[in-house]
Order: structure tokens, then C-alpha cells, then sequence
């Protein structure tokens, strides 16, 4: 597994350089798939690993973006901080789900249907609210300000993107190993035998949430300040939801690079698909393709495309074992 | 509707998150015989059924009997992929704009005592109470109906005693998915439907099974009355817009209280 | 010095009474067995004494302290371990990991529990298996595992539910000797078995229980002629005196 570390160090050493040698379609498919990668990090926090279904998570990338934007636009609070901003309240919005949830007891399905619930409703009083641009939307103006988050070279939103990803994935590596990753893993195994070990599942729910839906609430700001128009539906929406769990679950949902792998495999899927069918005038495709790809994962690859390539790359390694 | 999916999840615990978007697709297809053949879908429900029972068996032959024994989580995440999938077929087939099928009977109003009712409905009602009373009776007097009893309550006792478990799941969720297509085209003259629809109705679905309660009939059916008393009740007070809301709240409320609902038991 | 004491403990269900005013009590450094036919209350009891069900009425009191509506992970804080009855270990999880989460408990730094959890493993002769996933394993190694994690609790007081089910004759002797190395260890354990040949190798004091009421108490000699408790047992095919072979 030795060369296999170096070449992952490889890559994420030479993917600094890429801007300078793609065009820049290609760095905006690169961001895409860092910025989703990142999202899907934050949800593999409390879906992968703690294994609490979420599919609701598009509410707190709602909730990190409007704030942000609304603290920059009304209270010219620069984006810089008002990410912070926009990930505690995202945060509050996880406590009160995993409150609810956790505290009540809804497991697996139940637990999935109150996420969506949730958000719906969060997506509902955002389209109503005159204040924040209605079923209209709110829109940023762009400024290219840098202290403003916005950049006019796009390769600036690459780098972002990229540290996001690369910070997000180190953060689980790292508590992978430690207490609180040891934990959520066992308490998506088993959370009774957890209690009758010492383990206080609910803290370590919540935990796992507010960290997960703090991370999403930053990648809000992101979001904002890289499309300028933010629309209810679509921000707070369920398909903004599947994009941001498919990716870890398809690439190994509680595997620290299950949600990177997942990203670089379905991002360039999805714009490929969406070209494709775009150009017949057919919208949306790209998710049935995510539908058809969802289905085959389950049925053929449970753990996810990463563990599957890890064991097979692991035997090709030491074909004695 | 909610009947059916009562069913899928009482018999095989598997949440059929695919649900509203195949009674999307019942829509279509009788929207596809009321434009193209002419039938009206008070005649072509029959139809729809029969078709979407068969899609049913398919699907659950072919996808949902594999992860049976799955966890949880699989089952979720494999229902979620069909709905994807169904609705952006539908998309893509359709497009994207509302439909709207025509019927002779939609615009046919009645007198009934003080109150003027739209023949529409009050066909829909019968037949949801015809159906349902139907569908209980199958399942208590006929043979196969009791073996799918047999094996939503204990699959290994079933299985024992010689009961086709796998044949029995199918049967299940083809009659399932055949409710949904009956209530799809009986449906459809009375509202614009879009492939999104698919979302509102799977959530309209879980509203009132997990209100009537989880795997029983009675429940879903009395289910579905709260329900719709209580959007309606809403829409009267609340801008159109927000009757979601009032759905949604619903939910999370049942949730939170009685996740067995009215009727149901808990299930694991 | 009493460790735990149970008063007037009572539950039902619907319209039935698993457990009905109940005294139990391990004092420190007692190895006490739970016998009684099926459906007897049993792991009711067990569930009760570890948090995962709250009493209709009665008292517990463990270490001193009154654990009344505590939650379990708190109990097993305070040093009550227990297993389960269809065993349970984190399926996903390797054999060391399944101990660490256990360990974690008493040493918060990851690096301490494993070093910790890795001698349980091995004092529990699963040394080589350490890496394997436990739901791989034979349902032996797997309640030793389960076993293994309960131990890394450090508990002062441990609750073993029908360890011995479905093991051969062989196993059982293992585990008689591994649960007799841990008592001598410092644990105090409070068992429920069926397998007689092992409660009474195992027990200092046996209870004995029928619908879910104490119906004797004392050694094991003297349970095993106590004419309630033949008659409870009475009909019961559970009873192994010897064996089965």
C-alpha cells in the first residue's frame, strides 16, 4: 500500500498546479468536484460514519449561504466572516434536527423521512419570506472584491474549493482514529451495545451532527459567492440534497476517502450527462442517472466504489495474504 | 394510495420511497390512454393498475427482493435511486410542463343534501372505499392473501410452513404499486401533475401512513381522511402557497409523538 | 460490602408481570447465578439493573448510589457491565476495535485504550483474531468478544446473559475458566444460565426465579433439591444436568 500512499501524495501535490495547465472548463469541473467533495465530507461525518441518514443537509448549506450573503449585502459584513456566521447557524438548525430526532428516537427510515421534513419546510418559509428575495431568490452583486469572497480569476474559487476538501478530508482522517470516530462507527453498528459499553450516543449524535451540518453551513458561503443567485428551491431543495449524499455513499460512505472518490467519480459524470442530454432538450437527465447509479451501488457495491478498489488494490499488493 | 404503500411496508418492511413517483406514472399512463385512445380514466384505472402491478412485480423481483435482508439503510438508499430514476424518466418522456387529463364526469357536479359535490370526487371516494374493503377482504378470506399476513408477520414461520415467501413479496408489492396506479388515474382529472409531483405525493403517502400507522389498512384509509381534512383546513386560513407547510409540520409532529400512528404497530 | 441492591423492583407488560417486587443483591466479590425457566423475567431483570428499561416500581441501588432512570452508558460508567442474550458485538468493527470502544470509556486518548483494549484481547486468547471483523467469527468467539468489550469497561460488576447458549462442551469449559479467572480478577458477576453444570461450578449463591418472583435462594447444593425449584423446572427440557452429547 506504500505506493499507493505516494501516489494520493502525488496528486494532491500536482493538483495545485493543474489551473495553469487546463483551460478553464475544466478548472470549473475541478472546482465542482473539490466543492462536493467537501459537502459530501461534511455529511459522511453524521451519514457515513455515525450512519444517521440525512437527506435533508441542503437546508443547512441553505441556511450558511443566505446568512452569509444577507450579513454581507445588508450589514457589509465581509464573507470571510460571515462563513462563521452562516456554519453556527447552520450548526443551531443541525441541533435542533439531531435534537429532535435523536432525543425522540427516530431511527433509520424515520430518521431520513424528519430530515427531508425539515428542510422541506425550511425551504418553504425561505420561497414565503419577502425579506430574504422570496420565491424569487436573493442575488449578490458581483464586485470581485476579494475581501468579498469574490474573485474574478475562477481559478481563485479552485484553490478554495481544493483547501476546503483537502482540510474537511484531513479533519476525518484524524478523528477516524480517535475517540470520536471509534464511536460513530459502532454507534452505526449497534447503538444499544454502545450504551451497555459507556458510550453516550446521544452526545456523540449530536456531536457528529453539529459538526456536519457546521461544515455544510460554510461550504453555504461558497456557494453564494460562487453562483451570485441563490433560489429557494433550488438551495434548499431534496435534489440538492442527493447531490450532496451521493457522492460519499456511491465512493464509500464512512470511509475518509469514500466521499473524494465519490466526487471525482460522479461530478464529471454529471456534467458529462448533463451536455449530453442537454443537447436534446431534455433536462434533469443527469439524475437518472444518479437513480440508476444509487440502485447499483446497493445491489452490487454496498460499501461504496473506495473500499471495493482498496481491497482489490490491497490483494493485488500481496497476493500470499 | 396510502393503502398500497401500507402494504409494501407492513409485508416486507421495506419503505417504498419510490412511491409517489409511480403513482406519477399512473397519472401518465392514463393521461397517455384518455389522449391518445380516448378512454376516460374512470373506465382506464382498471387498466392502470393492472400495468403498474406488473411493474410493481417486476421491481420487486428483480431489485427490492435482493437487499432484503439488508440493512436499513440499503433499502432506503435503493427505493430513493428508483424514484430518481422514475422521475426523471417521466421528465424525460414527458417533459417537464403540468398535464392536466380531461374527463367528461371532472366537470359533472351533483346536489347531495345541502351540498354540492363534484361527481369527480365523489367517484374517487367510492372507489377508494370499494378498493380498500376490496383489498381487506383478500387479505383475510382468500388463501394468498392470508399467506402475505403469514409473512409480514414472521417471514421464517412463513417460510416453514411452505409458503413461496418470495412469491408472496412480489404479490405484495404488485398490489401495492397497483394501488398507486388506480389512484394515479383516478386522480389525475382532478389535479395538474408534473414528474415533480412525485416528491409531494411520496410525502403526502408517508404523512398518512405514519399518521393511520405503519402496516395497517385501516389506518392509512382513516389516515388519509385527517390528512386531507387538514390541508384543506389549511389552505382555507393559510396562503395557498403554504399548504406544504401544513403537510410537512404534520409530519414532523407525528414524528416527534407517535411514530406507530393511530393504528400501526412499531415496527423495528 | 453490598455492590448492588434491587428493592420491590416491578415491571409488566400490556397485561403481563415480568418482574414483580423483586429483592435482589451481589455483594463484592460474589459470583451469584440467575436460574429460572423461560419466561421467567430474567433478562428483564437484566435490562432493568443495566438502564435499558425503567421500573414500574422499586429501587436499585449500585455502588451506593441510587442509578434509578440513569441512562445505560451512565450505569456502565459507574462500573456495571453487561452482555446480551443474542450476542452482539459491532459487526463492522475488528475484534480490537469492538474492545475499544469498550476501553474508550475509561481512557479517553485513543492511543491508552487501544494499548488496553489489546491486552483484554489477548488475556481473552483472541490475540490472533485482533484484526478480523467480527462478524466473521463463530458465535464462541464472537461472545468472547462481547465479553472482551464488557471487560474493558473495567466494570466492578458484571451482568452475563445465557453466555453459555449455543456453545459445544469444549467452549463451555473455556469460558467456565475464563469467567472464573476474571472473578478472581475482582469482578463481581451476577449471571443468568441455563446450563446448570456451569451455575453451579460457577456460583457462590443461586436465585432462583418464576414468573418473575423470587422462589428460592441460597447455595447451590441447596437450590439444586429445593423442591419450588424442581417443580418450576418441572416439564423444562433446559435443564442440562449433564451435558448434552
Amino acid at each position: 500500500m506504500r505506493w499507493l500512499a505516494a501516489a494520493l501524495v502525488a496528486v494532491l501535490l500536482a493538483l495545485p498546479a493543474f489551473p495553469s495547465v487546463f483551460g478553464s472548463y475544466a478548472v470549473t469541473v475541478f472546482t465542482l468536484i473539490f466543492f462536493y467533495g467537501f459537502l459530501g465530507q461534511a455529511w459522511n461525518v453524521v451519514g457515513g460514519y455515525a450512519g444517521q441518514l440525512s437527506a435533508g443537509h441542503a437546508a443547512f448549506l441553505g441556511v450558511g449561504a443566505y446568512t452569509a450573503a444577507l450579513l454581507s449585502a445588508e450589514a457589509g459584513v465581509t464573507p470571510w466572516l460571515g462563513m462563521f456566521a452562516g456554519g453556527a447557524l447552520a450548526a443551531v438548525l443541525g441541533a435542533v434536527v439531531g435534537f429532535l430526532g435523536f432525543r425522540f428516537g427516530l431511527r433509520g427510515f424515520y430518521f431520513v423521512l424528519l430530515t427531508v421534513a425539515l428542510s422541506e419546510i425550511c425551504r418553504i418559509i425561505a420561497a414565503n419570506t419577502e425579506a430574504v428575495g422570496g420565491a424569487l431568490g436573493y442575488y449578490i452583486t458581483f464586485t470581485g472584491n476579494p475581501r468579498q469572497f469574490q474573485f474574478q480569476d475562477t481559478r481563485a474559487y479552485y484553490y478554495i474549493a481544493l483547501a476546503l476538501m483537502v482540510a474537511a478530508t484531513g479533519l476525518v482522517a484524524w478523528l477516524e482514529r480517535r475517540r470520536f470516530g471509534v464511536y460513530l462507527a459502532a454507534i452505526r453498528d449497534d447503538e444499544a451495545a454502545c450504551e451497555a459499553a459507556g458510550v453516550d450516543t446521544f452526545r456523540y449524535k449530536m456531536l457528529a451532527m453539529l459538526l456536519s451540518s457546521f461544515l455544510t453551513g460554510v461550504g453555504g458561503t461558497f456557494y453564494a459567492f460562487y453562483l451570485f443567485s441563490l433560489q429557494p428551491n433550488t438551495v434548499f431543495g431534496v435534489p440538492l440534497s442527493v447531490e450532496i449524499i451521493i457522492r460519499p455513499i456511491v465512493g464509500g460512505a464512512g470511509t475518509v476517502l469514500g466521499p473524494v472518490v465519490g466526487s471525482f467519480i460522479l461530478s464529471p459524470l454529471a456534467e458529462l450527462s448533463r451536455h449530453y442530454f442537454a443537447q436534446g432538450g431534455w433536462h434533469g437527465a443527469h439524475l437518472i442517472v444518479y437513480g440508476a447509479l444509487l440502485v447499483t451501488v446497493v445491489l452490487f457495491l454496498p460499501e461504496g466504489a473506495y473500499p471495493r478498489l482498496a481491497r482489490a488494490l490491497r490483494r493485488r499488493a500481496a497476493p500470499t495474504a | 394510495m396510502a393503502v398500497g404503500l401500507t402494504l409494501i411496508f407492513g409485508v416486507m418492511r421495506v419503505v417504498n420511497f419510490a412511491h409517489g413517483d409511480m403513482m406519477v406514472w399512473g397519472m401518465y399512463l392514463a393521461w397517455l390512454l384518455a389522449a391518445r385512445g380516448g378512454v376516460d380514466p374512470y373506465a382506464s384505472f382498471v387498466l392502470c393498475a393492472a400495468v403498474l402491478f406488473v411493474a410493481g412485480v417486476l421491481v420487486q423481483r428483480g431489485l427490492v427482493q435482493r437487499i432484503v435482508d439488508a440493512p436499513h439503510e440499503m433499502q432506503i438508499l435503493l427505493m430513493l435511486g428508483v424514484a430518481l430514476v422514475l422521475e426523471n424518466a417521466a421528465l424525460l418522456v414527458f417533459g417537464p410542463e403540468p398535464q392536466r387529463v380531461r374527463s367528461a364526469l371532472a366537470q359533472a357536479t351533483i346536489w347531495l343534501g345541502p351540498v354540492f359535490v363534484d361527481v369527480a370526487r365523489l367517484i374517487t371516494f367510492g372507489v377508494a372505499i370499494v378498493l380498500t374493503l376490496l383489498l381487506s377482504a383478500f387479505l383475510f378470506r382468500t388463501d394468498l392473501g392470508r399467506s402475505i399476513r403469514a409473512a409480514a408477520d414472521n417471514p421464517y414461520g412463513a417460510l416453514v410452513i411452505g409458503t413461496d415467501v418470495r412469491r408472496v413479496y412480489a404479490v405484495a408489492f404488485g398490489i401495492g404499486a397497483a394501488c398507486v396506479g388506480a389512484a394515479g388515474a383516478l386522480v389525475a382529472p382532478l389535479v395538474p401533475f408534473q414528474p415533480s409531483t412525485g416528491l409531494q405525493l411520496s410525502v403526502a403517502s408517508f404523512n398518512i401512513v405514519i399518521i393511520g400507522g405503519m402496516g395497517s389498512l385501516v389506518g392509512a384509509f382513516v389516515g388519509g381522511l385527517l390528512v386531507s381534512v387538514a390541508e384543506s383546513l389549511g389552505a382555507v386560513f393559510l396562503k395557498p402557497s403554504l399548504k406544504e407547510l401544513v403537510s410537512f409540520s404534520l409530519l414532523v409532529l407525528i414524528l416527534l409523538l407517535r411514530p406507530a400512528g393511530l393504528f400501526g404497530r412499531r415496527a423495528a | 460490602m453490598s455492590l448492588l441492591e434491587a428493592r420491590g423492583l416491578s415491571k409488566h407488560f400490556g397485561g403481563v408481570q415480568a418482574v414483580a417486587a423483586l429483592d435482589l443483591d451481589v455483594a463484592e466479590g460474589e459470583v451469584v447465578g440467575l436460574i429460572g425457566p423461560n419466561g421467567a423475567g430474567k433478562t428483564t431483570v437484566f435490562n432493568l439493573l443495566s438502564g435499558f428499561l425503567a421500573p414500574d416500581a422499586g429501587e436499585i441501588r449500585f455502588r451506593g448510589r441510587s442509578v434509578l432512570g440513569w441512562k445505560p452508558h451512565a450505569i456502565c460508567a459507574l462500573g456495571l457491565a453487561r452482555t446480551f442474550q443474542i450476542v452482539r458485538p459491532f459487526p463492522r468493527l475488528t475484534v480490537l476495535d469492538n474492545v475499544l470502544v469498550g476501553a474508550l470509556g475509561r481512557h479517553p486518548d485513543a492511543g491508552e485504550a487501544r494499548a488496553r483494549a489489546r491486552r483484554v484481547v489477548d488475556r481473552l486468547g483472541l490475540g490472533g483474531k485482533a484484526s478480523s471483523l467480527a462478524a466473521g467469527l463463530t458465535l464462541a468467539e464472537r461472545k468472547r468478544v462481547e465479553l472482551a468489550r464488557a471487560l474493558a469497561t473495567e466494570p466492578a460488576l458484571l451482568l452475563l446473559d445465557e453466555v453459555m447458549a449455543g456453545l459445544n462442551p469444549t467452549e463451555i469449559a473455556t469460558l467456565v475458566g475464563l469467567i472464573r479467572d476474571i472473578h478472581a480478577g475482582g469482578v463481581s458477576i451476577l449471571l443468568i444460565e441455563h446450563n446448570m453444570r456451569a451455575v453451579m461450578a460457577l456460583s457462590n449463591r443461586i436465585v432462583v426465579l418464576n414468573f418473575g418472583e423470587r422462589v428460592a435462594e441460597g447455595p447451590p447444593a441447596a437450590v439444586a433439591s429445593h423442591p419450588k425449584v424442581i417443580e418450576a423446572y418441572l416439564g423444562e427440557d433446559d435443564v442440562h444436568a449433564a451435558p448434552a452429547r
